[in-house]
């Protein structure tokens, strides 16, 4: 058998001008092939006006076990948000 | 269903007690609602399951190819031939989103592909049955497209993200199919008392293999409660069945068809339509490999991946040339 093709995971911008979201992954020797694959599985139905695809070996991803020291931090700052902050009813423009 | 009889290497259900630590938590989130991701922990037996499941699900949608390549050369218009096209080209597309799903549980496409042609991995019974005429296309989007819809759409809040995912893109690509389905019947039973026959014979020879899709009866399976209790399967395979045939029921009423059951009728009680008893000899005999097409659906499979593999090489040498000269 012939040797495997990479991974390569495909982000899509859709046309909203929202940003390129990650939607699949697509088999392929090389990048362009990887574009090409991703535009004949991933918009067949004028899902994206922009295609990036990124070998998947080349993505680094936390790891569940680092939820914790990543993650919790943020949950005792509740200030971040602005509706920690009551404002009184006749102050506007805030 | 797409994915029939799989196993779970389980003889019977493990109570909480029994679970280690890990498993218990890990089935804690499960009962929350939680979806599992790739670099989650989870026990050997769900991964196992879910790439037998999502691999023979994968298999479904390539080896579904072939029934309707049949006719692609066949179709009465231009425009029916792109419409049946892109169909096809949908259930390639359906294949390789499942494949991936099935590869973030460690294992390659490429060895899931050598287990299905070998022979050693199964893919859905449907398949392996002839299609004869043109309302076949119309019959198998109707009916199949429609039986694995209804199979799919619990699966979209299954536990694995990467295959409830997976799903809801099948989902919404699918009522494509069933409607281009449907819209091949309406104009064959519009058309002259030959064509409305071809209808008639079409739903005759599906009917009752559609029903089988979802697979004989699991009310006292141990692998669908192991199934159902890791998320990975969310209705029994008799409520889906009875789904198919409530909603198929009108629609054949529509078309001016007949169901060829004459078991078949309304239960007021239960509000539901009863119907005759399956054939379950003939599903497993075809489960067996013994259905009108199983060699053929498989040769044709195994050349058509053996003729494009110069291509395969080609594009791979064109690369590392590339890469050496970068």
């Amino acid at each position: 058998m012939s040797k495997e093709w990479p991974l390569w995971e495909v982000f899509i911008r859709s046309q909203h001008g929202l940003a390129h979201k990650h939607v699949g992954s697509v088999h392929a020797p090389d990048a362009e092939m990887a574009l090409n694959n991703a535009r004949d599985v991933c918009t067949r139905r004028n899902e994206g006006v922009s295609i990036w695809v990124v070998k998947a070996a080349d993505i680094t991803a936390s790891s569940p076990g680092d939820k914790g020291p990543l993650f919790e931090p943020a949950n005792s700052k509740v200030y971040r948000h602005p509706t920690f902050f009551p404002m009184p009813e006749e102050v506007k423009n805030l | 269903m797409y994915a029939q009889l799989v196993e779970t290497g389980r003889e019977r259900l493990q109570s909480r007690a029994e679970m280690s630590a890990d498993e218990q938590a890990f089935q804690e989130r499960i009962d929350a609602g939680i979806k599992i991701e790739p670099k989650d922990w989870m026990p050997e037996g769900y991964r196992k399951t879910l790439i037998r499941q999502i691999s023979q699900h994968a298999h479904s949608e390539i080896v579904g190819q072939l029934p309707e390549g049949n006719w692609v050369t066949r179709a009465p218009t231009l425009k029916r031939k792109a419409i049946l096209l892109a169909k096809i080209q949908d259930e390639a597309g359906h294949g390789l989103y499942l494949y991936s799903a099935a590869e973030t549980l460690g294992v390659s496409r490429d060895e899931l592909l050598a287990a299905l042609h070998s022979g050693k991995a199964k893919y859905s019974s449907i398949f392996n049955y002839p299609t004869l005429s043109w309302a076949d296309m119309g019959a198998i989007g109707w009916l199949v497209d429609g039986s694995a819809i209804i199979n799919q759409i619990p699966l979209c809040r299954c536990s694995y993200g990467p295959y409830a995912r997976a799903m809801v893109r099948v989902c919404k690509e699918e009522s494509f199919h069933a409607r281009q389905g449907y819209d091949i019947m309406m104009a064959l039973c519009r058309g002259n008392a030959q064509q409305k026959q071809m209808a008639q014979d079409a739903l005759d020879r599906w009917w009752w293999p559609s029903l089988m899709m979802f697979g004989p009866s699991d009310a006292e399976s141990v692998n669908s409660a192991q199934s159902a209790q890791w998320r990975i399967k969310l209705a029994s395979n008799d409520e889906l069945r009875q789904k198919m045939v409530d909603q198929s029921v009108p629609q054949t009423e529509y078309l001016g068809l007949t169901i060829p059951d004459p078991d078949l009728k309304w239960n007021a009680e239960t509000g539901h339509y009863d119907f005759g008893a399956i054939d379950w000899s003939e599903f497993y005999n075809v489960l067996k490999g013994n259905g009108p097409c199983n060699r053929d659906r498989l040769r044709t499979r195994v050349e058509a991946y053996e003729s494009g593999a110069w291509f395969r090489d080609a594009l791979a040498a064109h690369a590392d040339k590339h890469r050496a000269g970068a």
